[in-house]
């Protein structure tokens, strides 16, 4: 799943990055999210949301060709990962992280953000179904 | 291993800069949770007898539960206790946000402060490195100001809390900013916090909690906000939050009015939560994992000014546009927005200012008292008043120590109208006609405060029926409220409402939108290991009730039944206006409705607990 988001939406529960790690990692670490919340506070009083967009920047910035499309997708091959993370360096939205083994990790559209923002203000691209309101 | 928790206690010591982290002891987890539970047990244990609050011998300690940081909805509190400067007694207080949480991934439940820094400083915690630094430049700086200063400095992923110029100057209702318009309002640990010479807390936290089933808590998290989602309350309470209920509450007079006058006002559709929604609103602000997010960011222009400003919440509204007649949810939502700069609790301030407002009108006070002229309903006079609070200037000298005080310094019958119990000013919900709700406030251990039970739902209904049926309904017929039966639902809430304290998460996905607690004790399991009921946690909640009575009686001299008793206005003035106009519960009902209480509590008829009552719950 690709997606989009409605910042205007977003209320900063941040229940997409807890919800993120948990999926992905198996922990309770929202500094492992790949996506972030930011409050832009006291004013305008607004949050903006920074996510992959599968733009792949980092496929084209990896020298071991380890990350590949699929789908629309962007994965990474841990076969061929060096763990060099130019990839991370290279994320224009800074939403790649590094995990305890010492690979690279980035978003490959497991949904659960979507499915879990009170707000609808993570969206399936694909799918323009509203799903809480 | 904790399951669940961080699992130390940082203790930093203000005057040595020495800190520690012990792990959190199994017993102080199974007995007391955490959040409330924590602050309780170890305010008691910690502080000597006979302390000024505001010495560098007090305490501020702060807590996250054993769900805070987790997935399911609502686990963003934290839990701020002291020896409160206002009451002299036990005082705690919490707020949502995102602090808790952070303090936790940082790998702390429970933070201990004692003693005081030498200079106005921020505390900087990014996981195991802790630094105290001194930064006097902050010194008067407003809370929110502070930290977008402190946000600029640190970075966007520091949680932080801070003080006003109120807290930095002693003032016993100074409250806790965090969020750009979150705060531990209640009974003063800002001005704890700043007389300890701390302007700031900032906490960065990278690290993950220990779970004990990862995938059992990931599905029945996911679960528990799906639930969320398919309430109705959902959809209906979360666009207005708490402000909702202002109509309502003013239906059933219960709204309290030019300081708790009457409980009536005819101008309430012009602050509630509909004029937020079409008048202020910016965005809705959640707390930490809040499906259901009851802040609302608005912004506000004045003929004093503009302001951007998260609220005002209800109490706010029912205080500063009730008690104080601020007529317009703009000036409303200013005067929130300088009680937060200036680091003021807004309910407190403004019963201050709503009391200052009748000693005047009264002639109790004049001009040259106040140095100016003061009436109900002007903007200009309720900042006037918290500007001289803050600063300690003129009026504000006696202002500043709560609503107990200056009926002590102004005399007259002045103390008939000092809306407080045990020295903390009265919160939203007046109850000459609300006996359950009365009791609620006079034996709320912090003082008169709603958070602990709010029992106005079954007088008004004199049934058990559950009450968002009710407040949905509508007030429908008042007739005169009676006593009978509120005991028991006062003590069953005393142990619901404050278990989520010591759980540290928010109570209102359960009250506002019907979320069943039998989630909670699937969700707790399955993050800690310990299968424990609903009412076997009820019973971890009655043992802490019981703790900070004790607290109570150990702190403050001659602490009985008298510090019990709501003020002479509500128990011999008629209500002047509204629907109910002619009623008051007499002191006769109230003694009855105490003695049922202490009775069943197993307390005295003093109010102080038994020894077979300690055993019973496993103090002794």
């Amino acid at each position: 799943m690709r997606l989009k988001v409605e910042e205007k939406r977003c209320s900063g529960c941040n229940v997409c990055r807890v919800v993120c790690a948990l999926e992905n990692f198996g922990v309770v670490q929202p500094a492992k999210a790949l996506l972030q919340i930011k409050g832009l506070f006291p004013e305008p009083g607004t949050y903006s949301i920074d996510y992959c967009t599968q733009c792949g920047i980092c496929a084209e910035e990896c020298p071991e060709g380890a990350i590949k499309e699929d789908d629309g997708i962007y994965r990474i091959d841990h076969d061929l990962c060096t763990q060099c993370l130019i990839c991370v360096e290279s994320c224009p939205f800074g939403v790649m992280v590094v995990l305890d083994s010492g690979y690279p990790a980035k978003c490959t559209g497991c949904g659960k953000c979507v499915e879990l923002c009170p707000r609808n203000a993570i969206l399936d691209l694909d799918s323009q179904a509203v799903k809480k309101s | 291993m904790l399951y669940g928790y961080a699992g130390k206690i940082l203790k930093y010591n203000l005057s040595s800069a020495h800190h520690s982290a012990e792990d959190i002891p199994r017993e102080l987890a199974e007995k007391y949770l955490g959040g409330r539970g924590f602050i309780a047990r170890l305010l008691y244990d910690m502080l000597p007898v006979g302390i000024d609050p505001l010495g560098p011998e007090n305490l501020v300690i702060i807590a996250a539960g054993p769900l805070s940081g987790h997935l399911l909805p609502g686990s963003g509190k934290t839990h701020f206790g002291t020896l409160s400067p206002a009451t002299g007694g036990y005082g705690d207080s919490n707020m949502g946000g995102h602090f808790g949480p952070a303090l936790k991934y940082a790998g702390y439940d429970c933070l201990v402060l004692e003693g005081k820094a030498r200079k106005l400083s921020t505390l900087v915690i990014s996981d195991d490195r802790i630094d105290l630094v001194e930064d006097e430049g902050l010194a008067g700086v407003g809370a929110i100001k502070t930290e977008k200063l402190l946000k600029e400095r640190l970075g966007e992923d520091y949680q932080i809390i801070t003080v006003g110029p109120g807290g930095e100057r002693g003032v016993v209702f100074s409250c806790i900013h965090h969020d750009f318009g979150r705060q531990a309002g209640r009974t003063g640990v800002g001005a704890v916090l700043g007389s300890k010479n701390i302007k700031a807390i900032a906490v960065r936290g990278t690290g993950s909690l220990p779970l004990y089933d990862p995938p059992g808590a990931l599905k029945k998290g996911e679960e528990m906000f799906k639930v969320c989602f398919a309430k109705p309350g959902f959809k209906t309470w979360t666009p207005y939050g708490t402000a909702s209920i202002t109509g309502w509450v003013n239906e059933v007079g219960a709204f309290p009015t030019r300081n708790y006058q009457t409980s009536f006002a005819e101008f309430h559709n012009k602050i509630d939560g509909q004029a937020i929604v079409d008048r202020l609103l910016v965005t809705d602000k959640g707390c930490f994992c809040c499906p259901t997010p009851c802040g609302k960011y608005g912004f506000a222009k004045t003929e004093l000014g503009s302001a951007y400003v998260e609220g005002p919440e209800y109490e706010s509204i029912a205080i500063l546009g009730g008690s104080c007649c601020l007529e317009e949810i703009e000036e409303v939502a200013y005067a929130n927005y300088v009680c937060d700069e200036l680091g003021l609790d807004t309910i407190s301030s403004g019963v201050v200012i709503s009391f200052a407002m009748e000693c005047f009108e009264k002639g109790i006070i004049g001009k040259a008292d106040v140095g100016r002229e003061i009436s109900f309903g002007s903007l200009s006079d309720v900042v006037y008043l918290l500007e001289k609070i803050a600063a300690r200037k003129g009026i504000g000298e006696v202002l500043c120590r709560g609503v107990r005080h200056a009926a002590s310094v102004f005399g007259g019958d002045s103390d008939r109208f000092a809306i407080h119990v045990k020295g903390l000013e009265w919160t939203g919900y007046e109850c000459r006609n609300a006996p359950g709700m009365m009791l609620s406030y006079m034996t709320a251990d912090i003082g008169a405060h709603h958070n602990r039970s709010w029992a106005l739902g079954f007088d008004v209904s004199q049934s058990d029926a559950d009450v968002s049926e009710l407040i949905k309904a509508g007030g429908g017929k008042l007739g005169v409220s009676s006593p009978e039966g509120k005991v028991d639902h006062v003590i069953s809430m005393q142990h619901s409402r404050p278990l989520y304290d010591a759980l540290g998460i928010c109570r209102l996905q359960t009250m506002e939108i019907g979320f069943e607690t039998v989630h909670y004790e699937k969700i707790y399991e399955l993050i800690t290991g310990n299968k424990l009921s609903w009412e076997e946690m009820l019973q971890i909640s009655e043992r802490i009730w019981h703790l900070t009575r004790l607290f109570n009686s150990k702190h403050i001299k001659g602490f009985g039944r008298h510090y019990d008793y709501p003020p002479a206005r509500f128990m011999e003035e008629p209500v002047p206006t509204g629907p109910n106009k002619g009623r008051f519960i007499s002191r006769e009902i109230l003694d009855q409705m105490l003695d049922e209480y202490y009775e069943k509590r197993g307390w005295d008829n003093n109010g102080i607990p038994k020894a077979e009552t300690l055993a019973r719950v496993g103090l002794a």
